[in-house]
C-alpha cells in the first residue's frame, strides 16, 4: 500500500465546523466563566492629543460594574512589543492611555458591565477631554521630526537597521558608475488589514491563584511568556493560555494586545471572570495592519540585460508603538535580491513612528515587500532596455545547479529551480497566445487592453536563519492509538489532518486514531505557534521525529515479547503490526506493545530547530484594463509554487488559493488609509476594499516539488507564498497593459482613480 | 419584550430588549453559536441564516422582526448524521479553513441554489458576493457550490 503522504485526505476538522460551527473564543462555555463581566474599551477619537478622562457619569449607568482609566491601574501599565530593540517609550504600548493618545482607536478606559450592550452605552458616556496636538501620519514626513510622536525620544526614527548591522548602508556615489543602464523608483506598499473574519476576542478567570486566559491567538506560548513577564510575581502560580478554534489570524494575532493583557488585572480587581470581544470597527482601527513600507530602489546593469548593481532603501511606517511590524525589515533585507544573481547590493532600512495604529505582521511579513520591489524593478529595467521582462528574468536567475547558494546579501538558499517554475507557469498560461491577443487589442485600439505580468519569488519560511523551533510529543495510549501534542497551532491550516497523516504514516495506524492536542499551554509545555509558514516543516518534523523515536522503542519492546533480536523486528507500515522478519503470522499490535510497556515508555518528544527553507515560484497574471475608466479586472492568475515535499496537496492548494486572493487584493483593492489628521478612513468592511468572490477568478495552480534537505519531511512552507507572488504579478500586468502609452509604474492598490490618472497623464 | 420564533424546529421564546438583533437572539437566547458575527456594516454574511426559507443576514434585522417565524441555522441543516449536500460538497472540496465564514456561507449557498439551481461560475460569484471569506480565496467555495448544484463543474 502506498504511503498516505502526498494524498488528498479530506479534513478531519470539518464535521463540527460544518454542522454546529467551530468553538471560537466568544462561543466558549466554561463554568470558570460563569458570571463574567463584559469589557468594552473606550477608544480615542483623536490621533494625537493630551487627554483627561471623566468616567463619573458612565459608572452610574445601568449594568455597569466598574469603569477604569489609566490612573486606576495598580498593576502593569504597558505591554512591551515583542522585539526589545526600540527606545522604551516607543516599545511600551500603554494598556490604557494616560495623559496622551497617539492614534485613533487607542484604548483610554474600559467599562465592565453585565451585558455587552450596557457596556456600549456606558462607553459613550465616558467623557474624554482632548487637547489636540499636531499629528504625523505620513512616514516620509515623520522623518523630518517636526512633529514627534514620542517627545522624550527626540526623533521619530524607532530603529535604523544599518546601526544594527542588518542593512549594509550605502558606500559612495560611484556605486552605479560601471552600469550602462540605471533605473530607479519608489514603490509604495500601503498598509493592508489582516482582517481575519473573527475579530479579537479573549476571556479571563483566576483559578487557584493562576490566570486562565482564553484568547483568539496564533502563539499561545508566546502569549503566556509575554503575560508572565508583564504580571511577574502576581502570577507566580503560572498562567494557562487556552486557544480554541481561531477564525483566522494572518499574522495579526501573534503577540497579545493591551486589551487582552489587561484582562487578568480586571478579573483580579473585580474578583470576577471577564470576557472581551471587539467590534469590526474597533478591529479595523486598533488591531494593527501589515505591510506599510515605502521602498526606493536603484537597479543597474548592462544594455543586454545583466543585472549587476542594486540598492534598496526601506522605510517602515511602524505606527504609534513599535510592535513586530516595525522590525520586519529583518525578513525583508535577507530577501533583497530575490531570485537573482546580482553581485553588488547595498541596503538601508529604518522604521518610524507615526500617529497611526501600531504595525503588525501580515501574511508574508516582510518578504512580500522585498519581492514586490525587486520584481517591479526588473520590469522597469526591462522596459528601459526594451527586452522582454521574461528574458531579463531568465538571464539573471540564480541557476538550478548552484544550490545551496549564499546570495550577495548573505542569505543561504537551500534548493531552487526558478527557471523551471517560470517555464511551467508560462506553459500553463500559454504566453504566446496571450501576447498575440494583446497585440490584437492594441492594433484595434480596443478600450479593453490586456496586460500580462510575471513575477518570480523566493521566500523564507521559519526564518530568518537560524530559523525558529517547534515542539512535538507523541505518545501511545493503552488502546494503541496515538496522542500528539504540538506547540504549533492551527487557525485554519488543518494541522489535525496534516499532522495525523504524518504520525499515521510513521506508526502504520489510521489518521483517525491520531488525536492532536494543541492550544493549551498546560498540556503542551513548549511551543512557538503558527506563523512564518513553519507549521509543517518544523511542527510536522518535530512530531515526525518523535513518532520515529516511539517506533524504535516499540520495536525494542516487541523484540522482547517476540523473543527476537530487535534488528529482526519490523513494523508493517500498512497494518501497524510488529513481527519478526519472515514470520508475519505471529505479530503484535500497538495495543499489545503498549500493554507490555512501562508507563512513559512509549512517549517521545522532539524540539525541531532546523534551518529555514526557501520556497519559490512564478506567478503570471492576466488583467484587462478599461482605459476609459481605469477599471482593472483580473482575468487569470496562474501560479507555480514550490513547497518541497507535500503532505496533503488539497490543503496546500487551499493555502495557495487563500494567499493568492490576499495578494491580488493588495494589488487591486485593499489599503488601510488615514486622512492628514490621522482619522482612519477604512474602519469597516464597507469602507475597506476587502476582496469578495465577485472580484476574483478561479486560480490556475501548477505543481512543482523541489525537496529540501533541511528537515526529515523535505517540506517547505506554503502558507504565505500565494500572497508573495501574486501582488507583483498583478502590478506588473497592469503596467504591461499600459506600457505602450509609456506608463511604467502605478502604485498599489491599482484603483480605477489611480489607473485612470496614470493613463491621463501618459496620454495628455 | 417577549419574542418567540421557531429555530431549527424548536420554539424559542425570550424576553429581550427591543433593539436585540436576530443574530444575538440566535446566539444568546437560543444558545446556538454556529452563526457568527464578522462585521458591523452588514458586509460579511457570516451571520446568514434562513428566515421563512430565505437567506438573511441576521445582523441586519431585529429579533422582533422574526417573531412567529421559522428560522434555520447551520445547526439545523444536516439531516441527523447525514450532511446536507452543500455541507458535503464543502467538505469534499476543502471549501473551509478557519471555518468562521462557513456557517453563513453554506446557508447563503443553499439559498442561492434554491433560486438558481444550475448556476454558472459567474452566477455563483455574483450570488455570494455578500459573503466574505478571508481564508480560502473563494476558489474551493465556488467549486463546492458548483458541485452541490450538480452542474458537474465542481473540482477540488
Ligand atoms: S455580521 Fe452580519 S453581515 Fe457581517
Ligand atoms: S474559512 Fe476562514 S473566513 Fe472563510
Amino acid at each position: 500500500m502506498p504511503s498516505i503522504l502526498g494524498t488528498r485526505v479530506l479534513r478531519r476538522e470539518d464535521r463540527g465546523f460544518l454542522t454546529s460551527g467551530a468553538i471560537y473564543t466568544a462561543d466558549i462555555e466554561d463554568s470558570r466563566l460563569d458570571g463574567a463581566v463584559h469589557a468594552t474599551y473606550v477608544r480615542s477619537t483623536m490621533a494625537h492629543a493630551g487627554i483627561e478622562v471623566d468616567v463619573s457619569e458612565a459608572v452610574t449607568m445601568p449594568g455597569v460594574v466598574a469603569v477604569f482609566k489609566a490612573s486606576d491601574l495598580d498593576g502593569p501599565k504597558a505591554i512591551p512589543g515583542p522585539v526589545p530593540v526600540f527606545p522604551e517609550s516607543m516599545l511600551n504600548w500603554p494598556l490604557l492611555a494616560g495623559d496622551r493618545v497617539r492614534f485613533v482607536g487607542e484604548a483610554v478606559a474600559v467599562v465592565l458591565s453585565e451585558h455587552p450592550s450596557q457596556g456600549e452605552d456606558a462607553a459613550e458616556a465616558v467623557l474624554v477631554d482632548y487637547d489636540p496636538l499636531p499629528a504625523v501620519v505620513d512616514p516620509e514626513m515623520a522623518l523630518a521630526n517636526e512633529v514627534l510622536v514620542h517627545e522624550d525620544v527626540g526623533t521619530n526614527i524607532s530603529v535604523d537597521f544599518t546601526d544594527l548591522g542588518m542593512a549594509t548602508g550605502y558606500s559612495d556615489d560611484d556605486f552605479f558608475s560601471d552600469c550602462e543602464v540605471v533605473v530607479s523608483g519608489r514603490v509604495a506598499q500601503p498598509r493592508t488589514a489582516a482582517a481575519p473574519l473573527e475579530v479579537r476576542s479573549a476571556a479571563c478567570a483566576w483559578e487557584d491563584g493562576r490566570v486562565i486566559l482564553w484568547i483568539s491567538n496564533q502563539a499561545p506560548h508566546m502569549t503566556r511568556g509575554a503575560l508572565t513577564s508583564l504580571y511577574g510575581e502576581q502570577v507566580a502560580a503560572g498562567i494557562r493560555v487556552l486557544v480554541g478554534d481561531v477564525g483566522g489570524g494572518f499574522g495579526a494575532k501573534i503577540a497579545p494586545y493591551p486589551e487582552e493583557a489587561l484582562l487578568p488585572w480586571i478579573s483580579s480587581r473585580l474578583g470576577r471572570p471577564v470576557r472581551w470581544f471587539e467590534s469590526r470597527t474597533e478591529n479595523m482601527s486598533a488591531m494593527g495592519p501589515g505591510r506599510g513600507h515605502i521602498h526606493r530602489y536603484t537597479l543597474g546593469g548592462t544594455r543586454d540585460g545583466d543585472l549587476t548593481h542594486y540598492r534598496l532603501d526601506v522605510l517602515v511606517d511602524g505606527g504609534a508603538y513599535a510592535r513586530i511590524g516595525a522590525f520586519l525589515p529583518m525578513f525583508t533585507l535577507p530577501m533583497t535580491v530575490g531570485v537573482y544573481d546580482i553581485p553588488n547590493v547595498e541596503t538601508t532600512a529604518r522604521s518610524v513612528v507615526t500617529n497611526t495604529a501600531p504595525l503588525e505582521a501580515y501574511r508574508g511579513a516582510g518578504r512580500p515587500e522585498a519581492t514586490l520591489t525587486i520584481e517591479r524593478a526588473v520590469d522597469v529595467f526591462a522596459a528601459e532596455i526594451g527586452i522582454d521582462p521574461v528574458e531579463v528574468r531568465r538571464r539573471n536567475y540564480l541557476p538550478a545547479d548552484v544550490f545551496p547558494v549564499t546570495t550577495s546579501v548573505g542569505t543561504e538558499y537551500d534548493t531552487g529551480d526558478y527557471e523551471a517554475s517560470l517555464d511551467l507557469a508560462l506553459g500553463a498560461a500559454g504566453l504566446d497566445a496571450l501576447r498575440a491577443e494583446q497585440r490584437r487589442r492594441r492594433d484595434s485600439g480596443s478600450p479593453k487592453q490586456l496586460g500580462i505580468g510575471v513575477a518570480t519569488y523566493v521566500e523564507m519560511t521559519a526564518g530568518p536563519a537560524p530559523g525558529g523551533d517547534e515542539f512535538g510529543r507523541v505518545e501511545i495510549t493503552a488502546e494503541g492509538k496515538a496522542r500528539v501534542f504540538s506547540g504549533s497551532l492551527s487557525h485554519g491550516q488543518s494541522h489535525r489532518t496534516t499532522f495525523s497523516m504524518i504520525v499515521a504514516d510513521q506508526l502504520g495506524i489510521s489518521p483517525d486514531d491520531v488525536e492532536l492536542i494543541q492550544g493549551d499551554t498546560d498540556l503542551v509545555e513548549h511551543g512557538s505557534g503558527t506563523m512564518a509558514s513553519k507549521s509543517t516543516q518544523l511542527g510536522g518534523s518535530a512530531i515526525h521525529d518523535a513518532a520515529g523515536i516511539v517506533v524504535s522503542e516499540a520495536r525494542r519492546l516487541a523484540a522482547d515479547l517476540l523473543e527476537a533480536g530487535v534488528d529482526d523486528v519490523v513494523l508493517d507500515a500498512d497494518t501497524g503490526r510488529f513481527h519478526v522478519v519472515g514470520s508475519p503470522a505471529v505479530d503484535l499490535s500497538w495495543a499489545d506493545v503498549a500493554a507490555a510497556a512501562d508507563e512513559g515508555a512509549l512517549v517521545a518528544e522532539s524540539k525541531e530547530r532546523r534551518g529555514c527553507t526557501y520556497p519559490f515560484g512564478t506567478h503570471l497574471a492576466v488583467v484587462e484594463v478599461d482605459i476609459e475608466t481605469g477599471q482593472v479586472r483580473l482575468d487569470r492568475l496562474v501560479s507555480c509554487d514550490d513547497a518541497g515535499v507535500i503532505i496533503n496537496p488539497m490543503i496546500v492548494e487551499g493555502q495557495r488559493h487563500g494567499g493568492i486572493a490576499q495578494g491580488v487584493a493588495q494589488a487591486l483593492f485593499e489599503e488601510v488609509s488615514y486622512d492628514a489628521d490621522g482619522n482612519p478612513l477604512t474602519t469597516n468592511f464597507a469602507d475597506y476594499g476587502i476582496v469578495s468572490m465577485a472580484e476574483l477568478p478561479s486560480f490556475e495552480l501548477v505543481p512543482l516539488e523541489t525537496p529540501t534537505p533541511c528537515n526529515p519531511l523535505g517540506a517547505k512552507g506554503i502558507g504565505e507564498s500565494g500572497a508573495i507572488g501574486s501582488t507583483p504579478a498583478v502590478q506588473n500586468a497592469v503596467a504591461d497593459a499600459l506600457s505602450y502609452m509609456g506608463v511604467t509604474h502605478i502604485d498599489i492598490p491599482l484603483t480605477p482613480q489611480k489607473v485612470w490618472a496614470a493613463i491621463d497623464s501618459a496620454t495628455s | 419584550m417577549q419574542v418567540s420564533m421557531t429555530i431549527n424546529g424548536e420554539v424559542v421564546s425570550d424576553d429581550v430588549e427591543p433593539r436585540t438583533l436576530l443574530v444575538h437572539f440566535i446566539r444568546e437566547s437560543a444558545s446556538l453559536t454556529g452563526t457568527n458575527i464578522g462585521c458591523d456594516s452588514s458586509s460579511c454574511g457570516a451571520c446568514t441564516v434562513h428566515l421563512a426559507g430565505e437567506a438573511v443576514k441576521s445582523c441586519t434585522m431585529l429579533a422582533v422582526q422574526a417573531d412567529g417565524l421559522e428560522v434555520t441555522t447551520i445547526e439545523g441543516l444536516a439531516d441527523g448524521d447525514v450532511l446536507h449536500p452543500m455541507q458535503q460538497a464543502f467538505h469534499e472540496c476543502h471549501a473551509l479553513q478557519c471555518g468562521y465564514c462557513t456557517p453563513g456561507m453554506v446557508m447563503a449557498a443553499v439559498s442561492l441554489l434554491d433560486e438558481v439551481p444550475n448556476p454558472t461560475e459567474a452566477e455563483v460569484r455574483e450570488g455570494l458576493e455578500g459573503n466574505l471569506c478571508r481564508c480560502t480565496g473563494y476558489h474551493n467555495i465556488v467549486a463546492a457550490v458548483l458541485q452541490a448544484s450538480g452542474s458537474g463543474k465542481g473540482e477540488s
